[in-house]
Formats: C-alpha cells, sequence, structure tokens
C-alpha cells in the first residue's frame, strides 16, 4: 500500500497539470463571460468533490455507529476535513466569478446558500471533534454527522422555496454545456478528486499514527513505574 | 437525596415504565424549576435585552415591523432558549445524577423525552410572557389567521429544543460547553428557522404559509425520530 502513495502522487500531478493546461488553453473561450469563465474548471469540480467527500463522510459515520470500527470514525474524520477545505475553495472562488460577471459578490441564492450552510454544518463537526474532552468522540461526532446530513434536504427545501416566493436574478440560465467545456470540466473533475483522495490518505496515514503514538504513550505512562510519571 | 426519596414514593404508581420514568424526570424538572425559577428568569430577562437592543437599533414603523417581526422574535427565542437549554443537562452532572442513570435499567429515551418536554415547557412560558411585549413594542396586528400563529409557534419551539436537548448532552462532553451549544445548534436549525421565521412573517402579512407549516411538521418528525435514534449512544459515550 505504502508503495502505491508516490504512484498515485505522480499520477495526480499529471493530471493536475494536464487539467490545468486543458482548462486554460484548449477549452474554448466563454462567448458572453470570456477568459473569467474558465474558473468554471475549478469551482464546480471542487464542489462535486466536496460534496462527494460530506457523503463519504455521512456512509462512514453510520458504519462506525453501526459497527464501531475505529477505520470507519477515522475515514469520517478525514474526509470531513478534506471536504470542509473543497466546500472553501467553492466559496471563495464562487464569489470571484460572480463579481465580473454578475457584478455582485455574493446573493442569497439556493446553490450558494445551501452551501454555505453545509460548510457551517461540517464546520461544527469539526469544532465538535476538536473540543471534545470526551473519550468517545467518535461517537458523539457520527451523531451529529447523521443529523447534518439529514438536515441537508431540508435546507435545501426551504431556501428553494424562500428564493421562489421572493424571485431573484435567473442566475447560470439552463443554457446546454459545449461538449469541448464538459471534456475539460471531466478532466479537471478527475484530477481533483484524485487529488482529494491523495490528501485524505496521507491525512489518515497521519491521524493512524498519531492515535497509535498516544496509544504508546498511555500504555508507557501506565507501566512506568511509580512517581516518574511526566 | 431528595430523587430518591421521590423514586421510591412513585415506584408504587408505575413509575417503571417508560412513560412512568419520563413522568417523574419532568415533574421533578418542573419542581426544581418552580423552586428556583433560574432558567425562566434568566430566559426572560435575556429576551426583553434582546427586544429592547432591537427595537433602538430598527426603530421600525409598524408596517417595517411587520415585515421583521417574524425575524426578530425568532431570534430572541432562539438565543434565550439556548440559555435553559444549557443548564438542562449541567445540573445533573453534580452529584453524579448521570452516572447514577446511566447504570439504572431505565430507559434512556424516557429521560430524553422529560427534558425536551421540560424545556419545551420553559420555552413555551418564555414566549407566552414575551409575545404580549413584542406587540406592544413592535406596535404588531396579523393580517392572517392568528391561530396559525400558535402551531408555528408549538412547531417552531419543539424543533429548538428537541435538537437543543440532543446537542445539549453532546456539549456536555466538551470543553468549555456553554460556547459549543449554539455552535452546534444553529447551523442545523437554519431550516426550521427560516421556516418559523417566514410562517410567521407570512401570517402577520396575510400571505399563504401553509408550506412552511408542512416543513415544519416533517422537520419535527425527522428530528425527533434521529435523536431517539441516537440519543441513547450519545447518553452512554462518556
Amino acid at each position: 500500500m505504502k508503495k502505491l502513495f508516490p504512484i498515485l502522487g505522480v499520477i495526480t500531478a499529471i493530471l493536475l497539470g494536464y487539467a490545468l493546461y486543458e482548462a486554460l488553453v484548449v477549452a474554448p473561450t466563454e462567448q458572453t463571460m470570456g477568459d473569467v469563465q474558465r474558473i468554471f474548471y475549478y469551482h464546480v469540480p471542487s464542489a462535486w468533490t466536496a460534496f462527494i467527500l460530506f457523503f463519504v463522510n455521512f456512509v462512514a459515520s453510520v458504519v462506525y455507529l453501526a459497527k464501531r470500527r475505529p477505520v470507519a470514525d477515522m475515514v469520517a474524520l478525514v474526509t470531513a476535513e478534506v471536504g470542509v477545505v473543497f466546500c472553501t475553495v467553492v466559496l471563495v472562488t464562487g464569489p470571484i466569478w460572480a463579481r465580473p460577471v454578475w457584478g455582485i459578490w455574493w446573493t442569497w441564492d439556493v446553490r450558494l446558500t445551501s452551501t454555505l450552510v453545509l460548510w457551517l454544518i461540517y464546520v461544527s463537526y469539526l469544532f465538535l471533534r476538536r473540543f471534545s474532552s470526551s473519550g468517545q468522540t467518535p461517537l458523539l461526532a457520527s451523531a451529529l454527522a447523521v443529523l447534518g446530513a439529514l438536515c441537508v434536504p431540508f435546507v435545501y427545501l426551504s431556501i428553494r422555496f424562500f428564493r421562489t416566493q421572493h424571485p431573484q436574478p435567473v442566475i447560470g440560465g439552463g443554457g446546454s454545456l459545449d461538449p469541448r467545456m464538459l471534456h475539460v470540466l471531466l478532466i479537471n473533475w478527475l484530477a481533483f478528486s484524485c487529488f482529494a483522495f491523495m490528501v485524505c490518505w496521507s491525512r489518515y496515514r497521519l491521524e493512524k499514527l498519531q492515535r497509535e503514538v498516544d496509544e504508546a504513550e498511555a500504555m508507557a505512562s501506565l507501566m512506568a513505574p511509580r512517581g516518574s510519571v511526566r | 437525596m431528595s430523587a430518591s426519596n421521590e423514586g421510591s414514593r412513585m415506584n408504587g404508581s408505575g413509575s417503571s415504565t417508560p412513560g412512568g420514568v419520563t413522568r417523574v424526570n419532568l415533574v421533578k424538572d418542573l419542581r426544581l424549576e418552580w423552586r428556583s425559577k433560574d432558567a425562566i428568569n434568566s430566559m426572560t430577562f435575556f429576551s426583553l435585552l434582546v427586544v429592547v437592543v432591537f427595537s433602538f437599533s430598527f426603530d421600525p414603523t409598524a408596517e417595517e415591523s411587520r415585515q421583521i417581526a417574524g425575524g426578530l422574535i425568532w431570534v430572541a427565542f432562539l438565543f434565550a432558549a439556548v440559555v435553559a437549554l444549557n443548564q438542562t443537562w449541567a445540573r445533573e452532572i453534580r452529584n453524579q445524577v448521570l452516572d447514577a442513570y446511566r447504570v439504572s435499567p431505565a430507559p434512556a429515551n424516557s429521560l430524553f423525552l422529560a427534558k425536551a418536554l421540560g424545556n419545551f415547557i420553559f420555552v413555551a412560558v418564555l414566549e407566552a410572557l414575551m409575545t404580549p411585549l413584542f406587540v406592544i413594542f413592535y406596535r404588531m396586528r396579523a393580517i392572517g389567521p392568528v391561530w396559525q400563529l400558535g402551531l408555528v409557534a408549538v412547531l417552531g419551539t419543539w424543533a429548538l429544543v428537541v435538537n437543543g436537548t440532543f446537542f445539549s448532552a453532546i456539549s456536555l462532553r466538551t470543553r468549555s460547553r456553554e460556547v459549543m451549544l449554539p455552535l452546534l445548534l444553529f447551523p442545523i436549525s437554519i431550516p426550521a428557522l427560516l421556516a418559523m421565521v417566514q410562517a410567521t412573517t407570512g401570517i402577520l402579512n396575510g400571505e399563504q404559509s401553509r408550506f412552511w407549516i408542512v416543513l415544519l411538521v416533517t422537520y419535527d418528525l425527522v428530528f425527533t425520530t434521529g435523536c431517539l435514534l441516537l440519543f441513547e449512544t450519545v447518553l452512554n459515550a462518556e
């Protein structure tokens, strides 16, 4: 497994480089928005990656609640952390794109608001993991993750209705995507997914080592003769 | 000490059933609150402050206040509810009451329901006290059917307290637990809060708010079920 990691790293680097080239050079320039539209190739793949990671977090949390395997908990922790990072990328690239195109940094549109609320939920999840003083943090965290995931459809529905009641300028429109653009988008998504997977993997290894170190330290202090405990 | 007397006294009247356990716990919490009035006093004063501060900062006319009152009133109640929710489990830590509960064969969900119902009653009393003040300070007059406001209040309050009771049991196990509760509760409450605010504003302005009420009912059902399924795990996680 350890040998696979550098190979994955090289593949990811190549893919990211190729995707960058495709996005900046090969992809056709959008008619109305111009070059600014190219941020699309980072914005959308990041969003998809973040949503997938949050979904994995939900599944891992359910598995942990059912089976109590530490592996599931570590997967949940890692995917939430990396998911929040990708979600942050979405929330930052969004306004950068919106400002020149719509003339505003932010609008309380369905997707923007849902993504923001999703981000808030998972940040609170990370807060809980950080601040928990219990030895059973994984259980508490997975309970929160399950309730957080239950909340997602409500967030989407409520904000959707909220906005349809108060019409906003139509954003994006339902236009179809140029096949070449779709091609570049998918390549970028593949590259981003590989990258996310790599980061998750390395974070997972770090977490595993950290837990082993903690355990070894706890054992050492238990075995140490009285009075010599640090 | 008084709890054990209570227990032996209630044993004869079916307190060993899940419903009985809920009743005993609820009565105990209500009696504690009746004697100390900690939660209700601090909540009332807190939401009074919110009303006054908002009133100064916005200085609304009658027409404007009809537009913003739904938001103000629920934000005030949400903040005030956090005050009561923070105390709900903290008082059980003293004298290891929670540990005793954990080793007893009493079902965990009975305790959860008792706590949630207790908080519901506290927040409902608060709302009953504060609503007249809101009406006076913001010169409110509803155009739509007023009885629907009561429905929204019941559904909305339950949405807040059921999640709040659950998350305050989680935040009990964290450092700086008083800060942790709003951090956990607010993001998940956003859809419910939006529904309460929109339904209230809709009723005040005589608009249709059926969608929001249905949404609240669904939210209540889903999260009550979720909390009941997960509470035992949370209670036993130490």
